[in-house]
């Protein structure tokens, strides 16, 4: 485990060095630290946010100081202090009941699902394997990012990898749900973006009025069914 | 109780210290990208520190008040005036119901923050009133503002209404903020910078060229960052980097070797190496970086990065102590 400085307002905590075929033990650890971190509440400490192999630890320099840290101190402290709150060997059990499942409709309509086809081409199957390969996989949230409440998931089929496009579109409709190379993820919000659109789900999953603000949140299991477009139609009404 | 904006101007948004605990969800902490300017400018609007007010982009906006106003601006160096009076930046001043106040075009920098006695009240939108321009949400419908959009104001704070009684004569304070706080534009300033995670992967002819040399600022440059057209730094190895936490102050190089300074509206976590971070205090300089102005880089400790931050604060308590007293 390393602990680095990102500014001098926040640390990145890394428990490895790439994302590799472990990336679901990866991710426990990584929200098993999240947790503890929470837990211990650092003073100073404002904010934790955990993207793969790491927790990013924001934190407020003058409080740390005010909390007793000399000021030519304050990263050797707060590195003390997150060590401490982490001790090895000691690690819970996460529960499995505290891994949720999330349902995300998505209608694979050829109005919604720009790429559909090229991304069917390039894996040399018929656009129906892909949506039953897609739909049937078992993904997880890695992180959120990239616009408000973008979930990076695993758990794409190898077979469905598909390089990002050479230019991105200038906009991406709200809801598309789409694969940039080994990774699958949905834009929440209509955006700029450059990976394959395949599909639009009708849920609002990033909501600024709501508590919390994302349906998803790392960590997070996610399905995705296959709807026809009236179902499309009958869901975006209700969201 | 409302401010109408008869000129938005370029890029006219409602900001306070933006958002902290939501980047677990992919909300930048956005906010005013020179939160140390819009503080001192609320001090000085008998305000809270954090109150929502105006930032300004390259000027030529047009408010009106209907009622009686402190008011206080920091930033660039514009030209703000009540009818054909010009007030100075850091300076308490009363304005007056139908009261014109425009901005100009800055001479040096590009942004500005309007302090309003009261604070705009818009709604809070994850604890915040900050306009997240990516996220459409926050602010005024989430968006910069428009001409013709009325803004709603909360009323006069007593410290307000005391300064509104005493300013009825001279209009303009005499008293100000210290001019390094309120005025930050600088012709091709220097911005201090800690190591990156991956300082590393650059080699020392690069590290050289990075803390030597000038970098000319791109028209492609907004609330999300300031991009450089030149000079490009590559690094030494092409390994890919799992992506993780940027923050405002991070300078990323893309595979273009053209760096980009992140600030406020940033997004939450990128891939491209980290090679430093401009200090927190020196943020304000960065804001107010313009295409065609040049900057450099020099290399400091994250201890005095601490020691600046830490003697700021100090003196704006004092200054805070030294405002107190002009409410009697």
């Amino acid at each position: 485990m390393e602990i680095i400085p990102l500014g001098d307002s926040a640390l990145i905590l890394r428990v490895g060095d790439q994302l590799d075929d472990a990336a679901e033990e990866t991710l426990n650890e990584i929200l098993e630290v999240r947790d503890r971190l929470e837990e211990a509440h650092i003073p100073g400490v404002i904010e934790l946010a955990p993207a793969y192999i790491t927790v990013a630890i924001f934190f407020d320099p003058l409080s740390v100081i005010n909390d007793g840290a000399e000021p030519d101190r304050v990263i050797e402290l707060l590195i003390q202090k997150i060590r401490e709150s982490l001790p090895p060997g000691e690690r819970k059990r996460r529960k499995k009941a505290a891994t949720r499942t999330v349902e995300i409709p998505v209608c694979y309509d050829p109005e919604f699902a720009l790429d559909l086809e090229h991304v069917a081409r390039h894996a040399h199957i018929s656009p129906g394997e892909l949506v039953d390969l897609h739909s049937t996989a078992d993904y997880r949230v890695h992180c959120l990012g990239f616009t408000p409440g973008f979930p990076y998931l695993a758990g794409l089929p190898k077979k469905l990898a598909t390089p990002r496009r050479a230019t991105p579109r200038k906009e991406v409709p709200g809801g598309s749900v789409a694969i940039g190379g080994a990774q699958a993820g949905i834009y929440p919000l209509r955006s700029p973006g450059g990976w394959n659109v395949i599909g639009r789900t009708p849920l609002r999953l990033f909501d600024p009025e709501k508590d919390p603000p994302a349906v998803l949140r790392a960590g997070d299991r996610v399905r995705f069914r296959a709807i026809t477009r009236d179902e499309f139609e009958a869901l975006k009404q209700c969201n | 109780m409302q401010l109408n904006v008869t000129g938005a101007g370029f890029l006219t948004t409602i900001q306070d210290f933006g958002r902290v605990g939501f980047r677990q969800f992919g909300v930048s902490s956005g906010g005013a990208l020179d939160r140390h300017a819009l503080r001192i400018a609320n001090l000085l609007a008998g305000n809270e520190e954090n109150t929502a007010g105006l930032e300004i982009t390259h000027g030529n906006v047009r408010v009106r008040f209907n009622d009686e106003r402190i008011i206080c601006w920091c930033g660039g160096d514009y030209d703000v005036q009540i009818g054909t009076r010009l007030i100075p930046a850091g300076h308490s001043t009363l304005v007056s119901a139908s009261d014109d106040l425009s901005i100009s075009g800055p001479r040096h920098g590009c942004r500005g923050w309007l302090a309003i006695s009261g604070g705009i009240n818009v709604a809070t939108v994850l604890d915040s009133r900050s306009t997240d321009l990516r996220g459409n949400f926050g602010g005024l419908d989430g968006r910069a503002l428009r001409d013709g959009d009325i803004v709603p104001l909360s009323k006069n704070s007593e410290r307000a209404n005391v300064w509104i009684d005493n300013l009825r004569t001279e209009r303009i304070a005499q008293w100000s903020a210290p001019q390094t706080w309120s005025q930050t534009a600088t012709v091709n300033p220097v911005l201090r910078v800690v190591r990156g995670a991956d300082w590393n992967r650059f080699d020392d002819v690069t590290i050289r060229r990075f803390t030597s040399e000038a970098f000319a600022v791109s028209t492609d440059s907004d609330r999300m960052g300031v991009r450089f057209d030149g000079p490009e730094l590559h690094r030494n190895d092409d390994i890919d980097l799992v992506s993780e936490a940027v923050a405002p102050g991070t300078i990323q190089i893309p595979p273009s070797g053209r760096p980009i300074l992140l600030l406020g509206d940033c997004q939450t976590i990128g891939g491209y190496p980290k090679i430093a971070h401009v200090i927190t205090v020196d943020l304000s300089i960065a804001a107010q970086l313009r295409a065609g102005g040049h900057v450099r880089f020099s290399e400091v400790l994250i201890a005095n990065a601490h020691r600046l931050l830490l003697e700021r604060e100090s003196e704006l308590e004092r200054f805070r102590v030294g405002l107190s007293l002009r409410d009697s």
